[in-house]
């Protein structure tokens, strides 16, 4: 499986669309953790992202000391999707280039072969998790000096809870995006497909769920509901973090993590299942 | 030592109602080249496929290199190439090797060499989708090169490949064969397996019509001969070669006869007044064989 895992790596830091994918999530990182909000401040505007903050606030929002809610804000709304178009890219490709034809008649068996690719993938989430973390430390640092703010870090703690949360949601939709990819064979219709459930139909069942009890509990269950509670979980905690996209209250942090936990288990072992058993012409 | 490299037993494939590969028995033996000869659609490739494990047989079986086909110790001693290449396009070719050099736990330099092998280290560093279809299949080939697998399988490897670079690749396939490895060739161009291979299996509509050596494929040669009066001639041939070994074509007798009864048969012609116009020794092309067994098998599908 080693071996995969190299091959796997390889071709993923060579082809441009991953760079592309990792580039739009940190520079939609970049702008709506500090960008906008740092314009607001300083031209006293208020968009809606930071409607009803103070300019207090929003300073408060851009140091460091609020790193760690910014690095996972993001990732149930926008960074999920664009992990899923990671995963299913990553697997879908393949098969319209022959490529996973190619790759099944090299030696390794099919199951080290999937696993080597999504450990490389996973591999690929961890790097955008630090790279973001990195980023955000660095932009907040630059406006609190900038801005003359005596420079207060974030705990260890939470630190490391944001990074562990915003690892985990990411990781499940890449891995969802994966699985999706596999199914359709293909990187359009499980990019589409995908995109439609985690932007619009979980919202839409959430929204129908209010009425109906059984609605309801099926939600509960939904990778985006517990994507989004279990960031909520967090950023709850900390003053000034309501109202963004995608962010939730609907489960305990616990049942969330423990939802997402079973998501990210459950999915590769599906699409091993599947890629075992399947004609690759 | 096992000497089959591949041995099929039964090997049938079925999609729905179809069946793409029917009850296929065939065997390859060590060192040889072997030419899975068939047109498009016979079920050349779907047969490649079980052999490589990429697809499940409906019923049968497929052993390669003594095992069963598709497990991940007899796949890593097989490079193959199965209808086209199938490459990252953003990737360079060299890049592209790399990757597939990872999969096979091999040393970055067996990439270097088989892009020399088919000529491609000048274009190495250039995008896969940049290539034209001839580098794009010599890539492909030299992949399945790599590691200097004991089977390699190709399938179709000269399409899209101009004339030269098809006497190119030609010329590879027998020098692999002389290395020791041993090379199963797909194709449709009846020349080329003429040309290189030692052994053929003739598939259509899904059925192994014929398995054996090329000259064996190809029958014993034939004696062509012109001669005035015909009937005379005739009698003569008859004489010579038996009442069922002599065909007349034209104004041409073709008689079952070795190329080296020539000087008799001439002999006796002159001796009994005949001119002798013409005394030719004839090979069919495999061609002639080929269509020949196609046509027979599809009369006897109508029957």
């Amino acid at each position: 499986m080693i071996r995969s895992v190299h091959a796997e790596l390889l071709r993923l830091r060579k082809w441009p669309a991953v760079w592309v994918t990792v580039g739009a999530w940190m520079a939609l990182a970049a702008m709506f953790g500090y960008l906008f909000n740092y314009l607001a401040y300083k031209t006293g505007d208020t968009s809606f992202s930071n409607e009803g903050t103070t300019a207090q606030g929003l300073l408060a929002d851009l140091m460091p000391a609020n790193v760690p809610d910014v690095l996972i804000q993001g990732t149930p709304m926008f960074g999920g999707a664009l992990m899923m178009v990671l995963g299913a890219i990553v697997a879908g490709n393949g098969y319209g280039w022959g490529t996973w034809k190619t790759v099944f008649t090299q030696g390794p068996s099919r199951t080290s072969v999937v696993l080597g690719s999504l450990a490389a993938t996973t591999l690929a989430v961890v790097g955008v998790v630090l790279a973001t973390l990195a980023m955000s430390f660095g932009i907040s640092s630059a406006v609190a000096v900038s801005e003359s703010q005596t420079i207060a870090w974030p705990s260890l703690g939470a630190v490391a809870a944001a990074v562990g949360a915003g690892f985990l949601v990411l990781e499940m939709w890449m891995l969802a995006g994966f699985l999706l990819g596999t199914v359709a064979r293909g990187p359009a219709l499980s990019v589409g497909l995908g995109l439609v459930w985690a932007l619009v139909l979980e919202n839409l069942l959430r929204g129908v769920g209010t009425l109906l009890d059984p609605i309801e509990a099926f939600t509960r269950v939904l990778p985006g509901t517990a994507a989004g509670s279990l960031v909520g979980s967090l950023i709850e905690a900390s003053p000034g973090g309501d109202g963004t996209p995608g962010v939730l209250d609907t489960l305990s942090g616990a049942q969330a993590t423990g939802t997402v936990v079973a998501y990210v288990l459950l999915l590769p072992l599906a699409t091993i299942a599947l890629i075992r058993r399947r004609d690759v012409a | 030592m096992n000497e089959m490299v591949v041995q099929t037993r039964e090997l049938t494939k079925k999609y729905g109602d179809r069946l793409a590969v029917d009850r296929v028995s065939m065997t390859v033996r060590r060192g040889e080249v072997y030419g899975f000869l068939g047109p498009n659609g016979a079920g050349k490739t779907t047969t490649l496929r079980m052999m490589l494990g990429l697809i499940r047989a409906t019923s049968g079986s497929a052993d390669v290199l003594g095992q069963p086909a598709g497990k991940p110790e007899v796949i890593a001693r097989v490079g193959a190439l199965i209808e086209g290449p199938g490459f990252y396009p953003a990737l360079s070719g060299r890049d592209n090797l790399r990757v597939l050099a990872r999969y096979r736990g091999l040393d970055e330099q067996v990439v270097d060499d088989a892009l020399a092998r088919v000529d491609l280290v000048e274009r190495g560093c250039d995008a896969f989708k940049s290539y034209s279809l001839g580098m794009k299949q010599r890539l492909g080939v030299a992949s399945a090169l790599m590691g200097e697998p004991e089977l390699i399988v190709l399938d179709e490897p000269t399409n899209g490949l101009d004339p030269a670079g098809m006497a190119d690749m030609r010329a590879l396939i027998v020098d692999l064969a002389r290395g020791g490895q041993t090379v199963l060739l797909s194709s449709h161009l009846l020349a080329e397996v003429q040309e290189i291979c030692d052994r053929v299996g003739v598939i259509n509509h899904g059925r192994l019509l014929r398995e054996s050596t090329v000259s064996e494929l190809r029958g014993a040669t034939t004696l062509r001969v012109r001669g005035l009066p015909l009937d005379r001639a005739l009698a003569i041939a008859m004489r010579l070669a038996g009442e069922d070994g002599v065909r007349v074509e034209g104004d041409e007798l073709l008689l079952a006869l070795r190329a080296d009864r020539a000087p008799d048969v001439t002999r006796a012609l002159v001796a009994d007044g005949v001119d002798v116009h013409e005394v030719t020794s004839r090979e069919r092309s495999l061609e002639e064989v080929f269509f020949e067994m196609t046509a027979t098998a599809r009369e006897l599908e109508e029957v």
